[in-house]
């Protein structure tokens, strides 16, 4: 094991007083991001006494434990031993994942940067179209807003900035893009990822159960649709599923 | 007989908030919950109520309120100039307000976020667990004019209660702890950091705290390249103007930018409650003191119901003073003894 200070992964370190993080890497990469996920599934199943929740970031995973009621030393130790028992960067993926394929409305006024994009991935538009409709992305992680997926990655050519002046506002469900990842939005928001298209998906909606549906983990597809589609599909969308099909990944 | 609070005006930035709803941190939605959890546990403890109890938190001012039956409420947090029905009520007290009553609250005198609780706690919609507005997240809204709040109900209790406030509402010495990428900040950038002294900038709001200072900008190694992480609240967040960030409970639960340090729980409510321009600064603990102060937060939030005492009313308030009879059986010391 190895402590904050030094340079090397995986490491575990403390976030304030409530907090550890064990970190596979500075830098995403697949494995990284697989050490995370993997980790994180044996820490729930682990149920270490005092833990109260966990998530994942990119290339690493957290958990918050209740630091009036657990010595800290005693669960870096579990944490410790955990990560010593296998090499995570090899570890599978976890059981239970989905795999999701949304509709979406590529290009048009529903993805007005979608030319821009193509540009600077050096593709045709219909290449570009193509090439995202065939991309099967791991959602590497959620955050930034509730149910947010960053998934990823796109092939190299994706590896596109992102803007340096936003866009003001790109709406809910948009289809964004940036350094090799997707984005569907949570909500409106402003953003320097380019906006490829149009989902009727919600990540995240109060009314329904699950309110989240997607894990860190899962993957998802987006399949070309018309605007007409689309309409028809948000008309009849109360569970904000957005007319996509899940199934279990084996 | 509608046992609900009447909402006839509410400044700007007013909620429901409770303890929040953590367990979300994965699913990209933070815990959330009152900015100044401290007020929320000394309301609870003046009404004798769960601490789980939805409140009103005002951001700087009050509103009017008016209550639909008889009932018990109280007041914590950033002091604000209070009244019923015109008589001045004090603060970090609980009170009577009677059907029909109004309750009128002002800007605060000292601090940001006041609260008021009613007994029985104001029944909201219990989302995922809480009750506490996300205005951020889309979930809940800010309090409006019109507003007629359901109340739990209220198996009764004393009114007339107070408790000496701590002074928290005046910025102050803030203790941190070692976080994930403190390491970033060599030596000597994080000494300096110790040794500034901070004031809580114009930009405050749920999701963070902007702090200003006089000086060069404080830089972590390899800021641009850091991979974006996971955040909680009290996190000291540096941004790219070099300026530190102190992230609060509505805060966004992954960030790209270094963190110097993270706020003991304990400590941020001071931080939360710091009005523009006060003066902060931070002092570093290791684990064990910070620990020990964390407990003794603690344990002093838990230990308040034995530290309230009645409310002293000032003779000038009461109305009906001239009807009580303070003082009987005076005694004439010259008569009846010499026979003048």
């Amino acid at each position: 094991m190895t402590t904050g200070r030094q340079n090397s992964y995986p490491r575990i370190a403390p976030v304030g007083l409530d907090g550890c993080i064990v970190s596979f890497g500075a830098t995403l990469d697949e494995r990284a991001n697989r050490a995370a996920l993997s980790f994180r599934a044996a820490l729930d199943e682990a149920r270490l006494e005092g833990v109260e929740e966990t998530s994942t970031s990119l290339t690493s995973a957290f958990l918050r434990f209740d630091a009036l009621a657990t010595r800290a030393e005693a669960l870096e130790e579990k944490l410790a031993e955990l990560l010593a028992s296998r090499d995570w960067y090899r570890a599978p993926l976890p059981p239970g994942r989905r795999l999701w394929r949304v509709p979406c409305v590529f290009g048009g006024a529903l993805g007005p940067q979608l030319g821009e994009a193509a540009e600077a991935a050096g593709l045709g538009e219909a290449e570009a179209i193509d090439s995202l409709q065939a991309a099967r992305l791991r959602v590497l992680t959620i955050g930034f807003a509730p149910g947010q997926p960053y998934l990823g990655q796109l092939p190299e050519t994706w590896n596109i900035p992102r803007q340096r002046a936003l866009s003001p506002r790109v709406p809910a469900g948009a289809l964004v893009v940036a350094i090799r990842q997707l984005i569907v939005f949570s909500n409106a928001t402003p953003t320097g990822w380019r906006h490829v298209g149009q989902t009727a998906w919600e990540n995240f909606r109060l009314a329904r159960d699950p309110a989240f549906v997607l894990r860190p983990g899962d993957e998802m597809q987006f399949e070309a649709v018309t605007p007409q589609a689309l309409e028809a599909i948000r008309a009849r969308n109360e569970d904000g599923l957005g007319g996509a099909q899940s199934e279990v990944i084996e | 007989m509608s046992r609900r609070l009447k909402v006839l005006r509410i400044a700007p930035g007013a909620s429901l908030q409770d303890r929040g709803r953590p367990g979300y941190l994965g699913q990209g939605l933070s815990r959330g919950g009152a900015a100044d959890v401290q007020a929320l546990l000394e309301g609870a403890t003046l009404l004798g109520q769960a601490a789980d109890c939805a409140a009103i938190e005002m951001a700087g001012m009050g509103g009017e309120f008016e209550a639909g039956a008889d009932l018990r409420i109280a007041l914590t947090g950033a002091p604000m100039r209070a009244s019923i029905d015109g008589t001045a009520l004090a603060w970090n007290a609980s009170h009577t307000l009677a059907r029909g009553a109004r309750l009128v609250i002002g800007p605060a005198l000292r601090g940001v976020y006041g609260y008021l609780h009613v007994g029985g706690g104001i029944d909201g919609d219990c989302v995922l667990g809480s009750r506490s507005a996300h205005v951020a997240a889309g979930v809940g809204q800010l309090l409006q004019a019109g507003d007629a709040l359901a109340l739990g109900p209220d198996p009764g209790g004393r009114v007339g209660m107070c408790f000496d406030a701590d002074d928290r509402f005046g910025g102050g010495t803030v203790h941190v702890l070692r976080s994930m990428q403190t390491h970033l900040f060599e030596g000597e950038v994080l000494e300096r950091f110790l040794g500034t002294a901070f004031r809580r900038d114009a930009r405050a709001n749920r999701m963070g705290v902007q702090l200003a200072f006089d000086g060069a900008p404080f830089r972590a190694e390899g800021q641009l390249d850091i991979l974006s992480e996971v955040i909680v609240p009290g996190d000291i967040q540096m941004t790219g103007d070099g300026a530190p960030f102190v992230l609060m409970p509505e805060c966004q639960t992954t960030g790209g930018y270094p963190r110097i340090a993270t706020v003991l729980p304990a400590d941020l409510p001071k931080v939360a409650q710091a009005p523009a321009g006060a003066p902060l600064n931070f002092r570093l603990l290791e684990r064990a003191e910070g620990l020990a102060r964390q407990r003794a937060w603690a344990e002093a939030c838990a230990g308040l119901g034995r530290r309230l005492r009645p409310l002293l009313r000032d003779p000038h308030d009461i109305a009906d003073l001239l009807t009580y009879q303070l003082v009987s059986g005076v005694v004439s010391a010259t008569e009846g003894e010499s026979g003048s």
